[in-house]
């Protein structure tokens, strides 16, 4: 035999020792039974990774596709629970803070008393669109409480079947007069944008306790303060509510489950605290201040109220030679 | 009393949607809706799975906790119902369901949801009488005449099981002690807080 072939031997041999050593544990590893779940999808496993389980189907309606979603029960204890609680102490807890200062302070009076001169601070058109926007609000706000509330409040003084009605009507008010609001919202942005950019006379409006705690009447343009707080208010939480209710108004477009669970969160958040801002606005312009309904009602206020609530606006009206009542409309 | 409940065996589960036909069938469910699907996870791959997914008729029913009009209801054999003369159509069930049972016809405002319509067991509404006007809303009450829920009833496979949770969860478990494998019974956990050893 040549070297030759010795070697090519040699070589085979520990080929073929080789090939037994790699397919031996193979061999050892093969079942006795077929344990087909081993490798298969589990659903422990996949609720542990993503949270939800989804695949694949032949619906039209593919966001029937997601089988399992247990993070409803997350919506449900914030729904049950936590809006509750964050809605009914803003709200309840305004109302009672409106009732003692009430009860403390007062109506603000005008102190120097009416001039029997008046000077326009809203013209029709703002408060067209004020009350447009106001009355869209109340309902809006009764008919979403009664979602949230209704069922421990209502319900166990009526039959379910009135129940359902007022509901349903609420919802059929609620979705229509959405439009009208969010309208509302986009003109009150553009129309008082001008008058409600904050700057340093606000925050010596702020620092002055903006005249509501103690009997100080710090100066203010056209909006103080407290009222471009209310402006900001109305504006970022009108959109909020919009974007997140036309979101749950249209829930075949492009939303999941879990988009409409976050978009109720935010809608049920911001309409809580929107509800409880908008009390003290409605008490400050009905009963906690004399000559301020005007405003908003015919438009017309008392030049004593202005001058001692907006003395910087009322400055700028008398300088544009608007001094004579009736003048003109505040821009 | 019996506590009603569906089990689907994924093991045993081909995907033929017979459940599904035959549910469809047997109520006249509307275009759109689909009261039971089944869904395959990890199409394609290696270890995919097939389950059939209606409502669960959960223990403490998340639909009915959040609903705003309290119009559904648990019956004695522990299945989850609901009037459709009380629902108002908000889909507050569905964001809170688990399963994702709850579907709406597009008859509302702007095409959006009319009255919730779900898997009812076969048990048809509130009034459990088989009249014309009941099954035009929920279908036919299977239950009320001693019959099971028709989904299962027609599986080919016998993968989704239905009937009193006690017996299904038996019959499951010999299934798998004598086959020597099983995925578990897909929701339970989510549903009745409780598992099956697979």
């Amino acid at each position: 035999m040549t070297l030759h072939t010795h070697i090519r031997t040699i070589l085979g041999t520990f080929a073929i020792l080789l090939a037994v050593i790699v397919a031996t544990p193979a061999a050892a590893q093969q079942p006795t039974t077929v344990n087909p779940t081993a490798s298969s999808v589990n659903e422990e496993k996949l609720l542990r990774e993503l949270n939800q389980i989804s695949g694949r189907c032949t619906l039209p309606n593919q966001t029937a596709c997601l089988i399992e979603q247990p993070a409803g029960r997350d919506w449900r204890e914030f729904h049950q629970v936590t809006l509750r609680w964050i809605a009914a102490i803003s709200i309840v807890g305004v109302l009672a803070l409106l009732v003692i200062f009430y009860l403390s302070r007062g109506m603000v009076k005008i102190e120097s008393g009416r001039s029997g001169r008046t000077v326009t601070r809203f013209n029709g058109y703002e408060r067209f669109v004020h009350w447009m926007t106001a009355t869209c609000f109340i309902i809006l706000a009764l008919s979403g409480l009664n979602i949230t509330f209704g069922k421990a409040l209502l319900l166990p003084i009526m039959s379910p079947e009135a129940f359902t009605a007022i509901s349903q009507w609420g919802k059929y008010f609620h979705n229509y007069l959405s439009f009208p609001f969010t309208i509302g919202t986009v003109m009150i942005f553009l129309m008082w944008i001008g008058g409600n950019i904050p700057n340093k006379t606000d925050v010596e409006w702020v620092k002055r306790g903006g005249g509501i705690v103690g009997k100080d009447h710090p100066p203010a343009y056209r909006f103080n303060g407290g009222q471009k707080m209310i402006y900001w208010i109305v504006v970022l939480g009108g959109a909020a509510v919009a974007v997140s209710g036309y979101i749950l108004m249209f829930p075949f477009y492009g939303t999941t489950v879990s988009g409409v669970q976050l978009a109720q969160i935010v809608h049920g958040i911001v309409a809580a605290l929107f509800i409880a801002a908008m009390l003290g606005h409605i008490y400050i312009g009905t009963i906690g201040m004399e000559g301020a309904f005007e405003a908003m009602g015919s438009g017309e206020v008392d030049v004593n109220w202005a001058k001692e609530h907006h003395k910087l606006w009322l400055e700028e009206e008398m300088g544009k030679g608007s001094s004579r009542a009736k003048a003109q409309p505040a821009e | 009393m019996a506590r009603m409940k569906f089990l689907c065996d994924a093991d045993r589960c081909i995907e033929c949607n017979a459940c599904v036909t035959a549910c469809k069938n047997e109520h006249e469910v509307p275009w759109g809706i689909n009261r039971r699907r089944v869904v395959t996870i990890n199409d394609g791959q290696p270890g995919e799975r097939s389950v059939s997914m209606a409502c669960m008729h959960c223990t403490d029913a998340p639909c009915a906790a959040v609903c705003p009009v309290n119009c559904f209801f648990t019956t004695a054999d522990g299945v989850v119902l609901h009037s459709k003369d009380l629902c108002i159509g908000c889909g507050y069930c569905f964001y809170a369901c688990p399963f994702g049972a709850p579907q709406y016809p597009r008859v509302g405002n702007f095409g959006s949801r009319g009255k919730m319509d779900k898997c009812t067991f076969c048990a048809g509404g509130p009034d459990p009488a088989n009249t014309q006007a009941n099954f035009v809303q929920y279908g036919t009450n299977r239950l009320a005449e001693g019959k099971l829920p028709l989904c299962a009833e027609m599986c080919s496979t016998k993968s989704l099981l239905a009937g009193d949770g006690d017996i299904i969860a038996k019959i499951y478990k010999e299934r798998v002690a004598k086959r020597g494998y099983g995925s578990g019974a897909w929701g339970w956990k989510t549903a009745y807080r409780e598992t099956i050893a697979g």
